[in-house]
């Protein structure tokens, strides 16, 4: 649950400006969706957000305080690839995050420390649907499970910010439906401000709270190198969205399991159920 | 149908595999009986008899000077020597490769070093690692580890710089150090292609280690070989040459199951 402010960013490559004059304040809990077309720097404005690269001009805030120049745990990511470990299996991947918070040396938890962490990893996995698929690696899961996985293992470590690098585009029709209602339920029951780069315009207005569009304003060739893109529209998305707030989960870590919570296992069944009674 | 689109079946492919070698032998065996009924004293060709008479001898019988088995010794001294060098070589080639795969710093101040160091050709420094280490075993373990060793943390730096970059962003996100990045991250995923690395240094390894045997040593398969040179005994060094090239790659079998085994998740990444 974090507030983000863009002070007049700028992002330049020598002479090529990407990114100009990006001025926005994103409130806490919003799921922010980032469109617009290849090639205008969506990526690396979620890049910047990231800590991977640093703003040219300007600065961006994270409840106030500059942005660590570097990726930490406050902000978790799914990129469309590559974002689970393949030498871990799925249970090893979501503990992973609690073990390299807890156990700084040896990155690895025992006992009973070990034990509740797996817990935690067991009702998580069950929460996103991947009940019964704890020991398998991940190049044994289709594309659909993998990116439950890795949302599982950015959530498990309990992020303010979660950033999504067009994380559901590789992903079929019918699978990506489903897993959007995994996102929406996510985000609804963390305290997860999203911020998420999407090529897909429905799924933008599907999923977010507010969907902002980048361009480029000038686009003569001569001109291309010259002017960055910069936000073109700042649409709220009406009726207004926002994230309920559920009190038995509010104070709660995020694996905690609610009593009044049915469960299908291995399917996010349960919210489908709810949303259409 | 295409020669490209013909694909031998089981049975097919075992005749294939095996042709070349009896090609080889059936070569051998001929050459060596028409040179035999010319000579029977020749000893370029020997015959498979005598050639089992000599294993016999090297393998089973006690060589009354020493009190062992020569063929047995020597296999023990050899694997020692390659052994110890190859542990030297894969522990540093670990360490070194993560190092400098990892931590942009250090390939700026490693790099580079390792990439000439590499190129140095290693049996030119023989006499050099004799002057300094002596005759003994040291020299010629570290004329195995510099033949090596180089090369190996190249290749394996490259491995680690190989890994996707989303993968150690992710890690941070997850609240890694670079000690834990190094840790659970970077190794595990490196060994598997540490055993590749290895494998391909196998060849140089022995090559090495024969060099270095040949040239000062009072026992080995190396040394063997080129003592009962001088005597034109083919009759030991044929088997010699063929136990070494059993050895080698029963050694390169036992590292790819071992690969297998241990890291049952690394083949469907290879195969990416």
């Amino acid at each position: 649950m974090s507030a983000i402010r863009f002070d007049d960013v700028w992002k330049e490559y020598g002479d090529h400006i990407v990114l100009e004059r990006i001025t926005m304040e994103v409130e806490p809990r919003a799921f922010i969706a980032l469109v617009g077309p290849s090639g205008c720097g969506k990526t690396t404005l979620l890049r910047m957000l990231l800590g991977e690269e640093q703003p040219s001009r300007g600065q961006i805030l994270v409840d106030g305080k500059p942005l660590l120049g570097e990726p930490d745990a406050d902000r978790g990511v799914v990129f469309q690839r590559y974002s689970v470990f393949p030498h871990l299996t799925v249970l090893q991947n979501v503990l992973l995050g609690r073990e390299l918070r807890d156990a700084k040396f040896s990155a690895r938890l025992f006992g009973a420390a070990r034990r509740a962490a797996m817990d935690n990893a067991m009702e998580l996995l069950a929460e996103v649907g991947l009940a019964g698929q704890e020991s398998k690696y991940p190049s044994a899961l289709s594309g659909g499970m993998q990116q439950r996985l890795a949302l599982a293992q950015a959530i498990m470590r309990e992020p303010k910010i979660l950033l999504l690098d067009e994380p559901f585009g590789a992903l079929d029709p019918g699978i990506r439906a489903d897993i959007h209602l995994l996102m929406k339920r996510l985000w609804n029951e963390t305290h997860l401000t999203v911020v998420m780069v999407t090529h897909d315009l429905s799924e933008a207005f599907g999923l977010a709270t507010r969907v902002i569009a980048l361009e480029r304003q000038r686009n003569r060739p001569e001109e291309r190198e010259r002017y960055g893109a910069t936000v073109s529209r700042d649409l709220e998305i009406f009726p207004r969205r926002s994230a309920e707030l559920r009190s038995a989960v509010q104070p709660a870590p995020i694996g905690t399991t609610r009593s009044d919570q049915e469960h299908q296992p291995g399917r996010p069944g349960a919210l489908v159920l709810k949303e259409h009674p | 149908m295409r020669l490209v689109n013909i694909r031998p079946g089981r049975q097919t492919r075992f005749y294939l595999l095996a042709l070349p070698f009896l090609l080889v032998a059936i070569a051998y065996f001929a050459g060596s009986s028409a040179r035999l009924a010319q000579n029977p004293n020749d000893k370029l060709l020997p015959a498979l008899p005598s050639m089992v008479q000599a294993v016999k001898q090297m393998a089973f019988e006690v060589d009354p000077r020493t009190g062992s088995y020569l063929m047995a010794s020597d296999t023990v001294a050899s694997l020692g020597r390659l052994g110890s060098a190859l542990a030297i070589s894969t522990v540093a080639a670990l360490i070194l490769g993560i190092v400098i795969g990892l931590l942009p710093g250090a390939n700026a101040l490693l790099g580079p070093f390792v990439s000439v160091t590499s190129m140095v050709p290693p049996l030119a420094l023989l006499p050099i690692l004799f002057i300094v280490m002596g005759l003994g075993e040291n020299s010629k373990i570290a004329l195995i580890v510099i033949g090596t060793l180089p090369c190996m943390i190249r290749d394996l730096a490259m491995k680690v710089q190989e890994l996707p970059r989303e993968q150690i962003v992710k890690a941070q996100t997850l609240g890694a150090s670079t000690w834990q990045i190094a840790l659970r991250v970077a190794m595990p995923q490196t060994l598997p292609r540490l055993i590749d690395v290895l494998r391909l240094q196998l060849g140089p390894a022995w090559l090495f280690l024969i060099a270095a045997e040949a040239i000062a040593s009072d026992s080995g398969l190396g040394y063997r070989i080129f003592l009962v040179r001088r005597y034109l005994a083919m009759d030991v060094i044929i088997p010699y040459v063929a136990w070494i090239t059993l050895l080698a790659f029963l050694i390169d079998v036992g590292l790819r199951v071992l690969q297998r085994r241990l890291f049952p998740w690394f083949a469907s990444v290879r195969a990416e």
